[in-house]
């Protein structure tokens, strides 16, 4: 299965009963199978005029309860914003996916990480955070769909998951199963016909002096539990390890052959890799940077999450960056090359390469 | 004494935040009234638009909406289509539908949304300081058109209905306005029946345009905004029904 197609299954499993899309390369196997798959399940299935419209689909959809979710890629998810900020205001849960593409702008549809800022920064306007979750594999991708439901309605936040056109389009074996799912706080905030009850309203809208700041401190604790409680990342052979490679997505799986032929060479190397990308492993990594050692990020941007990891490493270690942008990918052995020149003395160096 | 009228339960009991002769409110009525009469309000949903009637919600007792600024055909054919069963309406003004919110309302039309939606058109944007909205009328003064609107350089009138009502997906589209009590029985009388078409599984999108006066951006007094829809208004916005749908009883 290739990774889009994996992923829509995966939020069949998961539950989904809304999806909501437009078109747009290296996504579209998720929509033209979500087109087929989700009316066979007896679910909803649209393909709307725009991103715009998608997104409000969705927040729709999710303001009645359901489970929902839209995909697209770098340009759509730029029209999605506003909807993830109304959605971040109204406390709706949502899953976004992001089959990311080279930008800005049109740019190409070669896969990208361009849209870290966007993902983990929140692209809409206001105080708001979107949990940002980034697979690294076909069935990382997969297993982080039910993920993100859960995750999306336990804190009534946006969910998005951060892929790229190579995940989207790589073929690889996966495992579609049913895991466990996390017990769930009621929907009671739904808006399902006042039938003996008040009437519920869901809202973004607050005027009374104080109250939107009340909400944005209501919104802020909930962003630190799920700093708190929800951080996962990866780690290999870091302990003894002089150079620390930090990344994410397709772009760590390049690093971790990297760092493998790094260590055959005799170079002490290790990696990190953060899986949610907000909230961000800034603990794991401060911890990595007590030891002196050299921090490289390698991104498929211009060095975007490399800002995370310096805030994490707050000045204790040099923290480089290598990076190939506008949809080109760092090949492993630029990675490796980074590697020795960061790791072996510049006289060594010399020598190693005259032979 | 005997009791010839009554606050409808749907309508909550509290003060308005609109302006004196503001149609906003008289249009709340309505659609209180016939949800209502309709018995509907246990399964009813309305989406509130970004405009005066943004707090909709404070008025209508029904689970409510408040949605990004023209999105709410989208956001109600999420709701639709994931509770088919359940009974869902837009309430839009001028800009939120005839602006920004263009491309989803015809879409949602296109689709055959089964859908209500009332659509207040006041010929201005009345919540940012009254100015030209696209269904604002040639020659209409507006904090945006100070000599009037042109239509060249600054569009003629748009005209929704019409537009709609060549759309195989919108099967009942209807102009009325609330300038006197004949017309807001009229008026009335479509909403419901837009509701009607819904409750009954009509498959389309239904929509009432309502003429509806803006005294404060207007710089009328509320009398004179009601002679100005009857006498100018109409003369762009002609009333009546642009696409009729019967239910077979
Ligand atoms: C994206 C966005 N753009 C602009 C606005 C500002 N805005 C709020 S209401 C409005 C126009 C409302 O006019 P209309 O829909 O005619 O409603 P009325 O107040 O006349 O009833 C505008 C432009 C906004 N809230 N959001
Ligand atoms: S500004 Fe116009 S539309 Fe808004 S409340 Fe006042 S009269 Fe009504
Ligand atoms: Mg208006």
């Amino acid at each position: 299965m290739c990774g889009n197609e994996a992923l829509a299954e995966a939020a069949i499993i998961a539950g989904v009963d809304a999806y909501f899309g437009y078109p747009i390369t290296p996504q579209n196997e998720i929509t033209a199978y979500m087109s087929k798959r989700m009316p066979e399940e007896g679910r909803v299935f649209v393909q709307s005029e725009s991103e715009l419209a998608a997104i409000n689909m969705v927040f729709g959809a999710s303001a009645t309860g359901k489970r929902t979710m839209t995909t697209s890629s770098s340009p759509g998810i730029s029209l999605m914003q506003e909807g993830i900020s109304y959605l971040s205001g109204a406390e709706l849960p949502a899953v976004v996916v992001n089959v990311m593409r080279g930008g800005p702008g049109l740019g190409n549809i070669a896969p990208s990480q361009g849209d870290y800022f966007q993902a983990t920064r929140g692209g809409g306007h206001g105080d708001y955070r979107t949990i940002t979750l980034g697979p690294s594999s076909v069935q990382e991708l997969a297993d982080c769909m039910s993920l993100a439901f859960d995750l999306a309605d336990q804190y009534r936040m946006t969910v998005v998951v951060l892929a790229d056109g190579f995940l989207g389009q790589m073929m690889e074996p996966v495992v579609l199963d049913k895991k466990p799912r996390r017990k769930l706080p009621p929907k009671d905030w739904a808006l399902t016909g006042a039938e003996g009850r008040e009437q519920n309203i869901v809202r973004s809208l607050w005027l009374g002096e104080g109250v939107l700041e009340e909400l944005n401190y209501k919104l802020q604790a909930k962003y630190e539990q799920v700093q708190k409680n929800e951080v996962i990342c990866e780690e290999y052979e870091v302990d003894d390890a002089e150079i620390v490679v930090v990344a994410y997505g397709i772009a760590a799986r390049i690093v971790r052959s990297a760092v493998n032929k790094a260590r055959e060479e005799g170079i002490k190397a290790g990696w990190i890799r953060p899986i949610t990308l907000w909230p961000f492993p800034t603990k794991q990594i401060n911890r990595a940077a007590e030891e002196l050692r050299i921090f490289l990020t390698v991104e498929m941007s211009c060095g975007q999450m490399v800002e995370d990891v310096k805030l994490a490493v707050a000045g204790k270690a040099p923290v480089l960056f290598y990076g190939r942008a506008g949809g080109s990918v760092p090949s492993v052995d630029e990675v490796l090359e980074r590697i020795r020149q960061l790791t072996i003395p510049a006289n060594k160096q010399k020598v190693k390469s005259k032979k | 004494m005997k009791t010839v009228f009554t606050r409808t339960a749907t309508l909550k009991d509290c003060p308005t935040h609109y302006c004196p002769g503001c149609g906003h409110g008289i249009a709340h009525r309505l659609i209180a009234e016939a949800i209502d009469e309709l018995g509907i309000r246990g399964r009813t949903i309305g989406i509130a638009p970004v405009g005066c009637a943004v707090l909709a919600y404070d008025y209508l007792d029904v689970d409510m909406i408040e949605v990004a600024h023209g999105r709410a055909p989208a956001v109600a054919t999420g709701m639709k289509r994931t509770n088919p069963d359940k009974i869902i309406f837009s309430y839009q003004g001028d800009g939120d539908l005839a602006a920004i919110g263009t491309a989803e309302i015809i879409h949602a039309a296109h689709r055959a949304e089964q859908l209500t939606v009332v659509f207040i058109n006041n010929a201005v944007f009345g919540m940012t300081g009254g100015q030209m909205a696209p269904t604002t009328v040639l020659g209409q003064v507006t904090a945006t058109t100070q000599k009037g609107r042109e239509a060249i350089g600054e569009g003629y009138p748009l005209q929704i209905c019409e537009l709609l009502a060549v759309l195989p997906g919108a099967i009942y589209i209807e102009r009325c306005s609330v300038y006197n009590p004949a017309q807001v029985r009229k008026t009335k009388k479509a909403i419901k029946h837009a509701f009607e078409l819904q409750v009954n599984g009509a498959e389309g999108l239904s929509l009432v345009e309502v003429l509806s006066p803006c005294p404060t951006y207007w710089r009328m007094t509320p009398a004179k905004a009601m002679e100005w829809i009857e006498k100018e208004m109409t003369k762009t916005f002609p009333l009546g029904c642009l696409k009729s749908f019967e239910l077979t009883k």
